[in-house]
């Protein structure tokens, strides 16, 4: 089975129903995205696939062939992307451990309303689960990396 | 276990027609929850709806919506034309899971897997939608209304494939969806209720009340009949006709016919002149 | 001089996926492990049966006869079983360990191991006393029972006019930190080496010795990044290694042990729950006269911490106020249940909701506002606590809850919610305070028993390296010992490493709990650095290049030598604490705050919507905002989900709820707007003046949700969590 991942094609021997989160993290070594909760309520396994936002716990690794699999190694090399320099900026991660699945959310959030309202913000990340309360700081955040990305920080 | 990959509706019905035992999934985001340690299901045969170019996609037909199985709930979030015309659509579609369930899941999954929780069946269903459920015998449609039997019982046979889900292109008056979840969002419902009033009349639909998602015909001729409604109280009596909620882990049955009552009573108190 | 503010230093490596979690680690060859557990809640193990469909040759089986050493997960006791023996106390009790190169092969595996017990009456409610045939622990089942008594709460309760009673209940919740427990064993060269998500590496340490009848040195644990802990992972993490280690020693293979959030979410510890009664004689003008408080902890199947967390949970049941008279009666209890264990406030929390709901059950009965009665009672300078400890911090304590009612814009609420009530058919609103306090460090003479150290070694190129036991889970140890580093010897951060906790390097600075790193720990690196300097022959004035200079120096006329500035706990001068009448200084210092939080109820639905929450504090000097402000907006959206929605159900002891689909915790759209305000009297003891925070923020939101849907809605909000079922039945008595 072929995968385009973070712009590369890697080929895997994997069963088709297998979940596109241990394809990445025990297949392929890909470890930046995170096993929370494996039923899809945590949100700390967000992957893009075509950009769109979705839970890699619970996509079937055949469900992600021949579309363009995104992850946090591959939103930016250098950690470069507006949200991950927001996000380092306003000091927003505490443990860390969900904010792969947070940067994946508000990545894809950017891309389609370049300036979230507070209630775009909500509806957008109310799927990521962050227990150590950096909620009210990711908000901020958000705004922060809306204002890089209109600056032309890409 | 073995996934089928049809590319064509045909190909898809003739596997299903031959393996009537083989599960059709589409986002997996239900199937899927859990997966690893859900043995039962690796033994079993999937068929993987993904590669069905038809069934992808929604279209306005004789005003009337029709929402191929594929569609997601993303789909019709980014649809405006949806928003207006059926505005529980979209209400419905932003309150299940998070965004990131909503780019996967379809809303004839939603149908297909039969939940009483659903909440995009109960808007569908207060909209009278209609199924088309398609095999190799043909094309039948059933209204949703008529559609479950039982807990996870419904009119689709084994062999047959869920297509489209048609949307009666009818004018609505009043349009109220409420979820009541354990908290603001990404939660189960613990009470739904869907409330519109149709040409015909008022349709009330509940979520999370019964075994399966069903039209609430007593409280509907409550609402027609113009009668006043002094209190939510004296709503419980109607409500306990048309469904039986129980205690489970998420709420009591007591509490889902209080606050099913409290929703209507007080959600409904501007549109119905009878109860001030 | 404020401290140069400093970004979170490892913030990049957790923002681009590179940080190391235990089960991001690669280790050739490991396999994966599994726990077998009791599906029973009390009774004597019969038989252990496998499945003959299975092939059980290709697993590694261990059971309690492989345990080397004692058969113990060594903490305050020694009555909780590595692998239960001869008898169960609770569901999901580890009784047999496997490990396969297989996961699905082991999902399989525990499904064809039955645990054969004959059943034994179990305790299922810790509020009634228990009958003979129940009896587990000692006489009684009781764990411990401390009694607090200053003046004569009796005698004035006799004689009093007005006396307001109260019960108050409150719920376990879990942690759910979003990294589930995780530990990979193996050993090398006859070292047990293991490294996991964990607060407390020399605890680790001290049980694996124990379990494994090892020697200090043939035991290594390294501290891996954790994800979240929030007590969590202060004791329970002892178990996790002592079976990966015997895994591991049976395999011969390096063994990853690593939880599932169903079993993460029944197995751990979790808060424990509270059974609390108030009677307090009150003068009609709110002066506190007497209070005579009965508090119960639900300790669940074993001791754990349970002791000390009722001790925490007693020193503040009687809330930041001077009485003069207090009488504090406390058990914590066997259950079996799964055990209870450490949690962010560790009993505080649990307390203070009682009294503080309690001061507005006062309020009402007297018809005075809630902020009268705490403004004539909150404890000044000169005055004593209710184990008779002179409070004499220069806190402006008055100020504190001025400060909040003016941010929150208090008064004014209560007349906008009072017009809003009348004119909203189904919403109420309110709002609610609370003041309140929480010790930091160990309770009493738990500091001098830690013993804490602290090393900063020189390195050969002029650079230092901070190593301490203290654990970063997120609340941002390493770039305050950083911070703090980089000040006292005026060399820039980028000079300052600090270790990864690992008992193979670090000294033992005492577990990274109680809100004592930045304040004790982090004075200790101040006092390393110093004592780095002296060997360096430098004084005070001696910054920056001539430290770094002066280590390079130092190594090129000590080739391979180790130069190591250490710090060592000493007590601050005038703390005495009698454990035996509890009597005295039972901490150095303590954090106080008042917070606000204004509420909506639904009435439709009885759903509450925290709408706006204010949280001042003064824990002394704040050493990095940004972080401070991150740790009290996290403590309240935990304090909000514990006082809402977070609710475990049981059934034979068992949470039946351990799915993140039925057991609720908050999402962004349920956390207000937090507005965190800092007061700083600095305490001289600390590092750089600071005081505990961690925990603090934990307190306060439970009383001052509860008092908001309260003052809106009439209820009693006696119970948490205060559900939309609950509250429904509460507004129906």
């Amino acid at each position: 089975m072929q995968l385009l991942i973070n712009g590369a094609l890697h080929d895997v021997d994997v069963s088709a129903e297998m979940p596109l989160l241990w394809v990445l993290r025990d297949v392929l070594g890909m470890t930046g995205t995170k096993f929370g909760c494996g039923m899809s309520l945590c949100g700390a396994c967000t992957v893009h696939l075509d950009g769109r936002p979705i839970r890699s716990c619970t996509t079937p690794v055949s469900a992600a062939t021949g579309k363009a699999i995104t992850t946090i190694e591959g939103l930016d090399a250098e950690g470069d992307h507006p949200v991950q320099r927001a996000w380092q900026e306003l000091n927003v991660p505490q443990c860390g451990y969900c904010q792969s699945g947070q940067l994946m959310s508000a990545a894809a959030l950017l891309e389609t309303t370049p300036h979230p309202t507070d209630a775009d913000i909500d509806a957008a990340m109310e799927g990521n689960i962050c227990r150590c309360g950096t909620y009210v700081r990711i908000r901020k955040a958000i705004k922060r990396a809306a204002d890089i990305k209109a600056g032309g920080g890409r | 276990m073995s996934v089928l990959r049809p590319t064509t509706i045909d190909e898809a019905v003739a596997v299903l027609s031959a393996q009537p035992e083989a599960i059709p999934i589409a986002g997996g985001t239900d199937l899927m929850v859990h997966w690893p340690h859900r043995l039962e299901l690796h033994e079993k045969t999937f068929v993987d709806l993904s590669r069905l170019t038809a069934l992808r996609g929604l279209r306005w037909q004789d005003g009337d919506l029709v929402m191929g199985a594929l569609t997601t709930y993303w789909d019709v979030l980014l649809d405006e034309q949806i928003g207006r015309r059926f505005p529980l659509l979209h209400r419905a579609a932003r309150q299940v899971g998070a965004v990131q369930i909503q780019t996967r899941g379809t809303w004839a999954g939603n149908v297909g897997n039969g939940s009483p929780a659903a909440d995009g069946v109960a808007v569908l269903m207060a909209y009278d939608a209609m199924v088309e459920l398609t095999s190799v015998r043909g094309v039948d449609v059933v209204p949703l209304r008529d559609f479950y039997t039982g807990y996870k019982i419904s009119h689709r046979t084994p062999d047959q494939l869920i297509t489209a889900i048609r949307l009666p292109g009818i004018p609505y008056r009043t349009q109220i969806f409420e979820k009541v979840g354990a908290r603001k969002a990404q939660a189960i419902s613990k009470i739904g209720v869907a409330m519109v009033e149709a040409p015909g009349g008022w349709v009330v639909v509940a979520n999370s009340m019964a075994p399966t998602i069903r039209r609430c015909r007593a409280v509907e001729a409550v609402l027609n009949s113009g009668h006043p409604i002094s209190s939510p109280e004296a709503l419980h009596d109607t409500i306990l006709q048309d469904v039986h909620p129980i205690d489970d882990l998420r709420s009591t049955g007591e509490y889902r016919v209080r606050v099913m009552a409290r929703l209507l009573y007080h959600d409904l108190r501007e549109h119905i002149a009878a109860f001030s | 001089m404020p401290l140069a503010p400093l970004l979170r230093r490892e913030g990049l490596a957790k923002l681009s996926g590179r940080e190391q979690y235990v089960d991001d680690l690669d280790i050739p060859g490991a396999l994966h492990g599994i726990t077998v557990r009791s599906t029973s809640a009390r009774g004597t193990i019969r038989n252990i049966r496998f499945d003959p469909e299975i092939d059980w040759s290709s697993f590694v089986i261990v059971d309690h006869r492989d345990v080397p050493g004692l058969n113990t997960v060594k903490l305050i006791e020694t009555d909780q079983p590595a692998l239960a023996a001869t008898e169960v106390r609770h569901i999901h009790e580890p009784v047999v360990l496997l490990a396969h190169p297989s996961r699905r092969a082991l999902r399989k595996a525990v499904r064809a191991i039955t645990i054969e017990v004959d059943p034994l009456p179990s305790v299922l409610d810790f509020t009634v006393r228990p009958t003979p045939e129940q009896i587990q622990h000692g006489s009684d089942n009781i764990y411990k029972q401390i009694t607090i008594t200053k003046g004569d709460a009796r005698s004035i309760l006799a004689d009093a006019p007005i006396i307001v009673e109260g019960v108050y209940r409150t719920g376990a919740q879990e942690h759910v930190y979003l990294e589930p427990q995780g530990m990979i064993a193996e050993e090398v060269d006859g070292v047990i080496i293991i490294r996991g998500s964990m607060q407390c590496p020399y605890y680790v340490h001290t049980a694996v010795c124990h379990a494994l009848g090892r020697e200090a040195d043939q035991v290594r644990i390294i501290q891996t990044p954790t994800g979240g802990a929030f007590g969590g992972k202060e004791e329970f993490p002892s178990g996790v290694a002592i079976h990966a280690a015997l895994l591991a020693l049976k395999a011969g293979r390096p063994v990853r042990l690593v939880y599932d959030r169903t079993e993460d979410l029944a197995a751990t510890t979790k808060r424990h729950p509270s059974w609390t009664r108030h009677r307090t004689a009150v003068a009609s003008d709110g002066q506190l006269l007497a209070q005579e408080i009965t508090f119960l902890l639900d300790g669940g199947a074993y001791m754990t911490l349970s002791p000390v967390v009722l001790s925490r949970g007693m020193i503040h049941a009687a809330g930041p106020y001077h009485c003069e008279h207090i009488s504090i009666d406390g058990r914590a209890v066997l259950s079996n249940t799964v055990p209870f264990g450490a949690f962010r406030g560790f009993g505080a929390p649990q307390s203070l909701f009682a009294v503080e709901r309690h001061m507005d059950r006062i309020a009402l009965r007297l018809g005075l506002d809630p902020v009268t009665v705490r403004q004539r009672n909150l404890l000044a300078d000169g005055q004593t606590t209710a184990t008779g400890q002179v409070v004499a911090d220069g806190v402006d304590r008055q100020g504190l809850l001025n400060r909040a009612l003016s941010l929150s814009d208090y008064a004014a609420k209560r007349e906008t919610h009072r017009q809003f009530n009348i004119d909203t058919p189904d919403r109420r609103r309110g709002i609610g305070l609370t003041t309140f306090f929480h010790g930091a460090g160990f309770t009493g003479s738990g500091e001098v028993y830690l013993d804490s150290k602290v090393a900063v070694a020189g390195l050969p190129d002029g650079t230092i390296e901070v190593r301490t036991a203290s654990t970063e889970m997120g609340q941002g140890t390493t770039t305050i010992f950083t911070q703090l580093a980089s000040d006292r010897l005026g060399l820039p951060p980028e000079a300052v490493a600090i270790a990864q906790p690992d008992t193979a390097v670090v000294p033992n600075s005492g577990p990274t709990v109680a809100s004592r790193t930045a304040m004790i720990v982090g004075r200790l690196v101040q006092e390393a650095c110093d004592d780095l300097r002296r060997q360096l022959s430098l004084d005070a004035t001696d910054r920056g290049n001539d430290v770094a200079e002066a280590i390079r120096a130092w190594h090129r006329t000590h080739p391979n030598g180790l130069l190591l500035g250490q710090g060592h706990y000493r007590p601050p001068p005038g703390i005495e604490w009698d454990e035996g009448t509890y009597r005295g200084e039972a901490y150095g210092a303590y954090g106080w705050a008042a917070y606000v939080a204004e509420v909506e109820v639904d009435l439709r639905t009885y759903g509450t919507t925290v709408l706006d929450f204010v949280a001042v504090q003064d824990v002394g000097t704040v050493l990095n905002t940004t972080l401070a402000r991150g740790q009290v907006q996290g403590g309240v959206a935990q304090g909000i989900g514990w006082t809402l929605m977070e609710e475990c159900q049981w059934e034979d002891g068992a949470m039946t709820n351990n799915q993140l689909t039925n057991y609720i915790i908050p999402t962004s759209s349920d956390i207000p707007p937090i507005r965190v305000a800092f007061q700083e009297t600095p305490y001289p003891h600390g590092a750089e003046g600071a005081k505990g925070l961690g925990e603090l923020p934990m307190d306060g939101p439970a009383p001052a949700i509860a008092n908001a849907i309260a003052a809106a809605t009439g209820a009693e909000a006696a119970v948490l969590p205060l559900t939309p079922e609950r509250l429904m039945a509460d507004l129906d008595r």
